[in-house]
């Protein structure tokens, strides 16, 4: 415990040394067994997908559809893929990002002005009419049976199924690291500090000449360019698109992880991620049909251990200087 | 002397209630105004008004001749009007140091995303508004840690750190333990007159504004009942019945 105690004191490191602990765990399985790949690069992208709804939870507000932007994402790269199927799967997945930061961009001028329960409901609102005009609109969407999407070549290499699902879980990997990096320079920057300031207190904010509206305008179109891309990564190694993908079911899986990894710093998201499907994995393999009960006892169990998430518990609390209040 | 801060007929109701009953008022840049008045009687709504938080039903409200009536909050406090809270508006997750640094980012209008905060902002302009409140042993402590007084002083700093030409203070003593309140307000009043910012504070105490005011415009039922040196208003026999309660 004492030991543990020092550990933690070293939070930052903590969560360096498990970050890369983790990437190179995920490259070495992927390598050594062939079949881990794509539960590997699902998790990613739940990952990265969390991460961009944990950037809303750092301003207090939760998404309860989010997924939405996956879907636009996704459906966007079956769309593109289909049209020119020559196109690299490096341009479907800019695609991808793009469209759904477009759309955010738009809604978000709406949402943004809503705080709290309003907030989430709206997103889920929102995301619910997208969700039943994909499973509608047969002609152009398949309905529910959704879009294939035959698979692009990747960096101009035309892959089998196996070396191109090794190199997206690179990619993905390559992808996730670098936007733990950026996200987390973002906490830290003035924006995000900004941001982290709506949630404690928007008055002075505004009393500062700042616009808690813009600051969460960007943020909100940052938050769902994450999970956009993670969308038309999800496209990419499925091979398929279906409506579900939208479903606010997943909002509710991606606000499930965010929680469990916690917003303290961008790479809880990546660690609710690992558990959330470790846990899914065994609980399906040993437990069967009792699953979603041992996920929700383990989220009981984090929100009264850990209210700031797993990588709550392992960051620097600094110890007070001065004197006492 | 020239006029900071002008109404002319400002005029709002809260249902029944008339909260700015026809106000014309002129602040005096340099002045330091003591706004005195029972509760309810529209003081916290007059700053309010001007500083664009509420709108008036009618009227007009300028700053340094400019036209602010129908301007946000944030565009009036980009005009150089500060202001404090009764109630200490602070960003309590972050540290007092990050408190002044989000303000100082602020006032440049635009937010890094990349850059580290206290790298895109001046460290020795934060470190100066510290010094400033006395706050520089707590600078790395969760504002959430400071008693009641240094939050008054954070609250201040952070309106400071705008650079502002006038700081409106609402009741900045309130909450404070009574032995402390003469050490807060020598602190802010040394500040002010260092960084040359005119300033009004909402005050209950009367020995605070007789040491400090240099004008006190007494409230009663949304209207200016009473308006001048203190020693006048103070010892006028309707302020002493309606506002002090002492006649």
């Amino acid at each position: 415990m004492v030991c543990f105690q020092s550990l933690k004191r070293e939070g930052f490191d903590m969560i360096r040394a498990l970050a890369w602990l983790g990437f190179i765990a995920c490259f070495s399985l992927g390598l050594l067994f062939p079949w881990s790949k794509t539960p590997l690069i699902m998790a990613l992208c739940y990952g990265m997908a969390s991460m961009g709804v944990a950037i809303m939870m750092r301003a207090g507000q939760v998404s309860f559809g989010h997924a939405l932007y996956a879907a636009i994402a996704a459906y966007s790269v079956a769309f593109a893929a289909r049209s020119f199927p020559e196109w690299d799967g490096l341009l479907l997945l800019l695609i991808g990002v793009l469209a759904s930061s477009l759309a955010a961009a738009l809604i978000g001028l709406f949402v943004v002005r809503y705080r709290g329960i309003f907030f989430g409901m709206l997103n889920l609102a929102l995301s619910m009419v997208v969700f039943s005009m994909l499973g509608k609109f047969y002609n152009l969407t398949g309905g529910t049976d959704g879009l294939r999407i035959n698979r692009p070549t990747l960096f101009n290499h035309t892959l089998e199924r196996d070396t191109f699902e090794t190199s997206l879980l690179m990619l993905c990997l390559l992808l996730a690291a670098v936007l733990v990096w950026g996200v987390q320079r973002y906490y830290k920057s003035a924006s995000g500090e900004a941001l982290a300031g709506i949630k404690s207190n928007e008055t002075r904010l505004e009393y500062l000449g700042l616009s808690a509206k813009r600051i969460l305008w960007n943020a909100y179109i940052l938050s769902a360019a994450l999970v956009g891309l993670s969308g038309a990564l999800f496209g990419l190694v499925q091979g398929l698109v279906t409506p579900d993908i939208g479903s606010w079911f997943r909002s509710g899986e991606y606000v499930f992880i965010s929680i469990l990894g916690g917003s303290g710093h961008a790479f809880g998201a990546l660690l609710g991620a690992a558990v959330f499907e470790a846990v899914k994995l065994f609980a399906a393999a040993y437990m069967t049909g009792v699953w979603q009960l041992i996920l929700g006892v383990t989220l009981i169990i984090v929100i009264l251990v850990a209210p700031d998430g797993i990588v709550g518990l392992l960051q620097k609390r600094k110890p007070p200087t001065g004197e006492a209040p | 002397m020239s006029a900071l801060l002008e109404t002319k007929g400002l005029q709002l109701s809260f249902g029944g209630v008339v909260a700015a009953d026809h106000i014309d008022f002129v602040l005096q840049r340099g002045e330091r105004l003591a706004v005195i008045g029972q509760n309810g009687a529209g003081k916290t709504t007059f700053i309010n008004i001007c500083t664009g938080f509420l709108k008036p039903a009618s009227g007009q409200v300028f700053f340094n001749g400019v036209e602010v009536t129908h301007q946000l909050p944030r565009q009036i406090v980009r005009l150089g009007l500060g202001r404090s809270f009764q109630l200490p508006q602070l960003f309590l997750d972050h540290t007092v140091r990050q408190c002044l640094e989000i303000a100082a980012a602020g006032r440049s209008g635009k937010l890094s995303f990349f850059k580290s905060l206290s790298d895109s902002v001046d460290g020795r302009e934060v470190d100066d508004t510290l010094a400033l409140v006395g706050l520089q042993q707590r600078a790395h402590d969760p504002a959430l840690a400071l008693p009641e007084g240094q939050r008054k002083l954070l609250d201040i700093a952070m309106a400071l750190m705008l650079r502002p030409q006038l700081l409106i203070m609402d009741e900045p003593t309130s909450g404070v333990a009574s032995e402390d309140k003469m050490a807060l307000m020598d602190t802010v009043m040394q500040a002010l007159t260092e960084r040359q910012v005119t300033s009004w504070f909402v005050e209950h105490d009367i020995d605070i504004v007789n040491r400090y005011a240099t004008r006190v415009a007494a409230w009663i039922a949304g209207k200016v009942a009473a308006d001048g040196p203190p020693a006048d208003v103070l010892s006028n026999p309707q302020i002493q019945r309606e506002v002090l309660g002492t006649h």
